[in-house]
């Protein structure tokens, strides 16, 4: 995380500085459109979603410190750290917060924050799988293993391949490596599709009132 | 036929994880019932997608559904990644008229339009509750009495919608589905943690301390296999038997697909369920129900055995 020079940095106790109130517009439009988002409110700062991450050991800014962050305006801050891209998904903390916030989800809203504004944490280059991902998901239509992780290692760290050379013969020997991506055949209308999505997602047109959101894609179960 | 399913298989059962795939489809198979692929399926947009643009990861997923529809059968993922997005995507749009609204109006681009009228299911809760346990011990063939599996559950199919149990913490249905068809399971108290998922290819160091984890466990309970219901945690699991030096496991430990002991039991054979592209083949056997493989086993009928 960064040192705040106290010469640069929020210049009084509840005053941001211009990009971060940027970046908090953003990221309330983001959470305004994300399930619960508006549940952020209720946490209590009990650490059981730390607790229960199985890979809080590993990050800088844990995920309780990720809620307490926010709060307390420092966006910038938490977009630098490597705690968003060390999420895996598993949604352990979600499960099980008291205050049933949407902890994976809003880590989820961050992380495209951060990729639309472009502010990654210093030699850090996970987000760029993601990034991969998509194009893949583009060009093919479905994700080809193979050329999603070619492509990864050789524009974050060609040596990681080599790292990682016993794995891929073991597989390969088992006849699980794929030599061919598969194409769908009606790219053009998932094209189509996500070209349409898109425009739901670009900056400009974010909705920008001042709902509560519902819990979306969790009422079925009682969240 | 019994029941016809749309099968929609993900890109990993057509790679890494081709065991499932062949194993799911002779599971089903030998059972009566039709899995039917899902014509021209795309990428579920899995974790990725998710990270980079929100409608657009809705919309992919949701071609999928809207594909579906046209044949009205519920559709049956595999991949807990698969499973978790489509769902989510069904879910979401049922509840959120403004996302629907998006993502209809991006499935109309492509002339495709979704009702939701399809389920979204994880094939352990089908054979589990359209199958269901006495149909699958009364059409056991094979003994699984040798068979000591770890049930490994890890994420996505129990959190956050639970496919099978009622208790996201601790989920009991591999187990007794593994019971009633005469394995051992061992107490597996990880079963639910993460196995790390795509760290494994952007954070290694984390992804691996995570598997090895799940492993050691498993060896410490002296099962003889670790048995999955998804390919990424196969795959995880299973790499780290070819993890070499003072980093790997104490030694090596089968990772299975639930299906495959599944596929053991009802009597498919050993390549039809795909076990040649396990990294580790089990040493434990399935010999035909009513003979020993082994001189101090005792003999048991399982077809017999109470449900």
């Amino acid at each position: 995380m960064k040192t705040l020079d106290p010469l640069a940095g929020p210049i009084a106790p509840g005053v941001l500085s211009k990009t971060e109130q940027e970046l908090r517009t953003a990221f309330l439009e983001e959470i305004d459109r994300i399930p619960g988002g508006a549940r952020l409110n209720q946490c209590i700062q009990c650490g059981t979603c730390t607790a229960s991450c199985p890979v809080s050991h590993a990050m800088d800014v844990t995920p309780r410190q990720v809620i307490a962050m926010f709060r307390a305006g420092a966006i910038e801050e938490l977009l630098e750290s490597r705690t968003i891209w060390l999420c895996a998904s598993c949604y352990h903390c979600t499960l099980r917060c008291p205050a049933q916030i949407h902890i994976t989800d809003l880590i989820y809203a961050l992380k495209r924050i951060a990729i639309e504004e472009g502010i990654f944490p210093a030699r850090f280059p996970v987000h760029v799988m993601s990034e991969t991902f998509t194009k893949n998901v583009k060009r093919y239509g479905r994700n080809y293993e193979v050329g999603l992780l070619l492509r990864y290692f050789l524009r974050t760290k060609p040596l990681g391949l080599f790292a990682q050379r016993r794995a891929g013969y073991a597989l390969w020997r088992h006849g699980r490596i794929k030599l061919r991506p598969d194409k769908i055949k009606d790219i053009d209308q998932l094209r189509k599709i996500i070209a349409k999505a898109e425009t739901f997602d670009l900056p400009q047109e974010k909705v920008t009132s001042e709902k509560v959101t519902a819990a979306v894609g969790y009422e079925s179960i009682g969240r | 036929m019994d029941t016809r399913y749309t099968y929609y298989p993900g890109c990993s059962l057509h790679a890494t994880g081709i065991a499932y795939d062949k194993s799911m489809r002779a599971v089903f198979k030998k059972l009566g019932s039709e899995l039917a692929e899902l014509e021209d399926w795309n990428c579920c947009g899995a974790t990725a997608y998710m990270s980079v643009q929100k409608t657009v990861a809705f919309a992919v997923s949701a071609r999928n559904l809207a594909i579906a529809e046209r044949t009205g059968d519920d559709v049956v993922a595999p991949c807990s990644a698969c499973y978790y997005a489509l769902k989510h995507t069904r879910v979401g749009m049922e509840e959120d008229a403004e996302l629907r609204a998006q993502v209809e109006e991006a499935l109309a681009a492509g002339g495709l339009e979704a009702d939701l009228s399809v389920e979204v299911r994880h094939p352990l809760e089908v054979l589990l509750n359209d199958i269901g346990i006495p149909r699958l011990v009364a059409e056991q063939t094979h003994s699984l009495e040798e068979f000591r599996p770890a049930c490994y559950y890890g994420c996505q199919i129990v959190r956050p919608f639970g496919a099978v149990d009622e208790d996201p913490e601790l989920p009991m249905s591999m187990e007794t589905l593994f019971t009633a068809l005469g394995a051992r399971p061992v107490e597996y108290p990880p079963k639910v943690r993460c196995c790390g998922g795509m760290l494994v290819a952007t954070m290694p160091q984390v992804a691996t301390e995570l598997s090895m984890d799940l492993v050691d466990w498993a060896i410490a309970r002296e099962a003889n296999c670790i048995v999955t219901v998804c390919p990424l945690c196969q795959s995880n699991l299973d790499l780290i038997n070819v993890t070499k030096g003072s980093n790997g496991p104490t030694h090596q430990i089968p990772v299975l697909y639930f299906t495959q002991l599944i596929g053991l039991a009802i009597g498919c054979t050993p390549e039809e369920v795909g076990m040649e592209h396990a990294l580790i083949p089990p040493d434990a056997k399935a010999p035909p129900v009513g003979v020993s493989s082994r001189h101090d086993a005792p003999v048991t009928i399982v077809g017999t055995r109470e449900a």
